[in-house]
């Protein structure tokens, strides 16, 4: 018996010690946009490195997400693509009180795959020689609203109209310009910008925020987040200077 | 509440789709149909195999690779432009072929089916009859096989209604140009127009419930070849 | 029977082979008549005769049906362009179509240039022979496994066939239907004047509607002939067993009311046979099993048998048992066969030459 006793002892501790790194290190379910899906990942990663914290994410439209939020869906942290769905989820009593903020304020550019074909002042756009522009579904996706706004500021929207492909959402915008089905896109500026904010590839023109309403996009902490330390942590490591510095460097306003 | 113009521009696009899509598949399934009841080749494994891809493949598979393969870079693609079709995707001719591609098994397995079921005697007596190949196949194989059409024309049809994944990955969502039924639905949901949603959703469901009726008291029916 | 110069108005060669199954045949075939393909099942009958239909396409064969070569190096006559109507041992009449319908089909392809009203007479001529006239309207599926059988049968000859190819048509009906079609069947043989190649495993149909015989045995003609000739062969090895016989074809003599007995006359002799009243000159068949036939060497005049005939002992040969033997007799040219005893071949002291009373326990009348 005595021989065994600091074995006992060695276990019992590792017992508390997982116990309460178990405790300490909680996961936390995030929805996010799809237009954030690449500075998210790099932010859940120091997050994780940083705090211990694991962020589970789920990338999609904010639509969607609202429609499964309402209806159970067990997401405690949610990165809209607007505004208005955080405003509405708020007013509904869906959020933790005062929890909202704006987390980015997102940027649209006019995007083409090939090189040489968008201008640095989207002069293409009145030009034409394109048979297809593709947008998010403007009615869903603050972006393909932004992109609407953006060609009838321009006076070009009567004569692009025949040619807009919509997409369900600005991840499927991309890709429909990706794949060169469609010349032209309006994406959002992250999409095709990598972490330094370089062009990574075809030709752009980033549109000026006096053309569109700013694409606010607010996070909020969901009543399932409620009490939760990871929600809260997150939340909070997202306002962090760590946090922003990705989120600039993606292109997006703060 | 009921349809909205936009919900009835989707509806009747979707059953010209439909329309469109059942009669090509009959069309181009028949004979793929018969060579794979008919054929003791070994590229019938393969050619079978083929047939029945779209059973097992998620739609946006189908979608994603008609998308690449459709695309100005694709092979798909830059045949139609030499052909003077211009690019495929983001059209109604596009939303077809990939119809055509998502519907065959539906369509060719029941006809494959029913010309099995005939089996050869029907073809020998014919030819002892002086009927030649092409003259049996119209007057002894299509009726003795004609429970598989039906078959086969009502599931193309039905399953072509219920296409989402592929149409949303090649469509484009264009009113009137391929914005079917399906995805006008999820529109609605997205957009958070339910009550829209419940309607053109619930007439969806008695639609297929309706269809699938059809058939199933057509087998009851059927008198013979089975 | 009348043979074409040539020798037949069917010449059949083929070479078959595949994995487990060979047939060999070189035959040259009557252009009249009954030409029954007899064999067990697995001889190669159904082969052959789907061969000569060009069902089944085998390289190397000929075949050639009355100086029309539709088989050869050269060149292969598909299934449709062959006029020769089949038989399949199930009806195979098309199920979507009414039985007129069926009958047409065939009928109004080989017969384009025909008028519509010779067609229609002819389909009526041949729904009344073969007893379906009344069915004309109904669909397959209502009919009975004979009556289908006659309309398949119909729609075979309305299509005026050189060659008619009949598989077994008998051997997918009960004992009922057979006797149901089998009149028709000889009906045919006295009105058709095209060949027919009769498939069939039952020695009561050869014997009743064959004129010659065929002999198939794994795969290998065993022998081919004139049916009388055939059947009285000894060599043939036990293809007929306890049935072995002879069939003989005879003349409606004299008909005696008061003992109710038919008498038929045929080279080397007479019998008597239970039967109704016959018109004097009809032709009539009857077989005579070798088990039925005993032989003496006196008249006998004290026995009950009936029918006594005085024959040439030709040949003598073993029977299907080592107790028996088949002693082949000349009865005024008619051939006959007889199965006795081992110990009375020896107390009789028979042999080749040898005249002998036959003595006749039963005759089966078949027509």
């Amino acid at each position: 018996m005595r021989a065994r006793f600091p074995f006992r002892t060695a276990l019992a501790a590792a017992c508390l010690l997982a116990g309460s790194a178990a405790a300490l290190a909680d996961e936390v379910s995030v929805a996010v946009a799809a237009n954030f899906t690449a500075p998210m990942q790099k932010i859940a990663a120091q997050f994780e490195k940083d705090t211990g914290h694991k962020a589970v994410l789920s990338f999609g439209a904010t639509g969607k997400f609202y429609a499964q939020i309402k209806n159970g869906a067990p997401f405690e942290v949610f990165l809209a693509a607007d505004d208005e769905t955080p405003a509405r989820l708020e007013k509904e009593g869906g959020i933790v009180a005062g929890s909202r903020f704006t987390y980015a304020i997102g940027k649209l550019v006019l995007w083409s795959a090939k090189p040489a074909i968008v201008d640095g002042q989207g002069e293409v756009l009145k030009k034409g020689g394109f048979d297809h522009l593709s947008i998010a579904n403007p009615k869903l996706a603050p972006y393909g609203a932004a992109a609407v706004e953006t060609m009838k500021a321009l006076g070009a929207y009567d004569a692009l109209a025949p040619k807009l492909v919509q997409a369900e959402n600005i991840g499927q915008a991309y890709q429909f310009a990706a794949s060169g089905n469609a010349l032209l896109g309006f994406v959002a500026l992250a999409q095709v910008v990598d972490e330094t904010g370089k062009l990574k590839g075809g030709s752009m023109w980033v549109v000026p925020p006096k053309l569109y309403s700013p694409i606010r996009q607010d996070a909020v902490i969901l009543a399932k987040g409620q009490g939760k330390a990871a929600a809260a942590a997150l939340v909070k490591y997202l306002q962090g200077d760590k946090a922003r510095a990705v989120i600039r460097g993606y292109g997006y306003d703060l | 509440m009921t349809f909205s113009p936009d919900d009835w521009a989707a509806i009747r696009l979707t059953l010209e789709l439909a329309a469109t899509t059942t009669a090509v598949l009959l069309l181009l399934g028949t004979p793929v149909a018969w060579w794979l009841a008919r054929t003791p080749s070994r590229l019938k494994a393969v050619v079978g195999a083929v047939v029945s891809l779209p059973l097992v493949l998620p739609p946006t598979v189908l979608g994603f690779y008609l998308l690449v393969l459709l695309g100005p870079n694709g092979v798909g693609g830059q045949l139609t432009q030499a052909l003077g079709l211009g690019l495929l995707p983001f059209s109604f001719p596009g939303l077809v072929v990939a119809s055509v591609l998502y519907s065959t098994p539906f369509v060719v397995q029941p006809l494959q089916q029913a010309f099995e079921a005939i089996g050869t005697r029907p073809l020998e007596a014919a030819a002892t009859l002086r009927a030649s190949p092409r003259d049996t196949f119209f007057t002894v194989v299509l009726p003795l096989a004609r429970p598989g059409f039906v078959t086969a024309t009502i599931l193309g049809f039905a399953h072509t209604v219920g296409e989402f994944g592929v149409v949303l990955m090649i469509g484009g969502n264009i009113p009137e140009k391929t914005r079917v039924v399906s995805v006008q639905i999820y529109d609605h949901v997205e957009a958070l127009e339910y009550a829209q949603a419940h309607w053109l959703a619930g007439g969806m469901v008695v639609f297929s419930f309706l269809v699938l009726l059809a058939l199933y008291a057509s087998k009851a029916r059927r008198s013979y070849v089975g | 029977m009348i043979l074409p110069p040539d020798g037949g108005a069917i010449r059949a060669r083929f070479d078959i082979a595949y994995p487990g199954f060979a047939l060999e045949a070189d035959l040259t075939l009557p252009g009249h008549g009954i030409t029954a393909l007899f064999g067990r099942s697995g001889s190669g009958k159904t082969t052959l005769l789907r061969a000569i239909a060009g069902l089944e396409r085998h390289p190397g064969a000929y075949l050639a049906v009355n100086g029309e070569v539709w088989q050869d190096d050269d060149q292969f006559l598909p299934t449709h362009r062959r006029p020769l109507g089949y038989v399949f041992q199930e009806a195979s009449l098309f199920p979507h179509l009414t039985v007129r319908r069926n009958l047409e089909f065939g009928q109004k392809r080989a017969l384009a240039g025909v008028g519509a009203a010779e067609r229609r007479a002819d389909l009526e001529q041949s729904a009344e022979l073969l007893g379906i006239a009344p069915l004309l309207d109904r669909l397959p599926d209502r009919l009975s496994g004979g009556e289908r059988q006659r309309a398949a049968i119909a729609r075979a000859l309305l299509t005026r066939p050189r060659l008619l190819l009949m598989d077994e048509p008998l051997a997918a009906l009960d004992f009922q239907r057979k006797a149901e079609i089998l009149p028709y069947l000889e009906r045919l043989h006295d009105e058709l004047e095209i060949p027919v190649l009769y498939v069939s495993h039952s020695p009561d149909e050869v014997a009743r509607l064959a004129d010659h015989l065929v002999l198939l045995q794994d795969g290998k003609v065993a022998a081919s002939g004139p049916l009388r000739d055939t059947l009285a062969r000894l060599d043939l090895p036990t293809a007929f067993a306890d049935d072995a016989g002879v069939v003989v074809e005879g003349t409606a003599a004299e008909f005696d009311a008061a003992y109710h007995l038919l008498r038929l006359d045929f080279p080397g002799g007479s019998v008597h046979v239970a039967h109704g009243e016959v018109p004097p000159g009809r032709r009539l068949r009857f077989q005579v099993r070798a088990r039925d036939v005993s032989l003496s060497l006196s008249a006998e005049r004290d026995s009950s048998i009936l029918n006594r005939l005085l024959a040439t002992v030709t040949a003598v040969a073993d029977a299907d048992t080592p107790a028996h033997v088949l002693v082949r007799l000349d009865a005024g040219g008619t051939p006959l066969l007889a199965r006795i005893t081992r110990r009375s071949r020896d107390q009789l002291g028979l042999a080749p030459g040898k005249p002998v009373w036959v003595q006749i326990k039963a005759v089966a009348l078949l027509a």
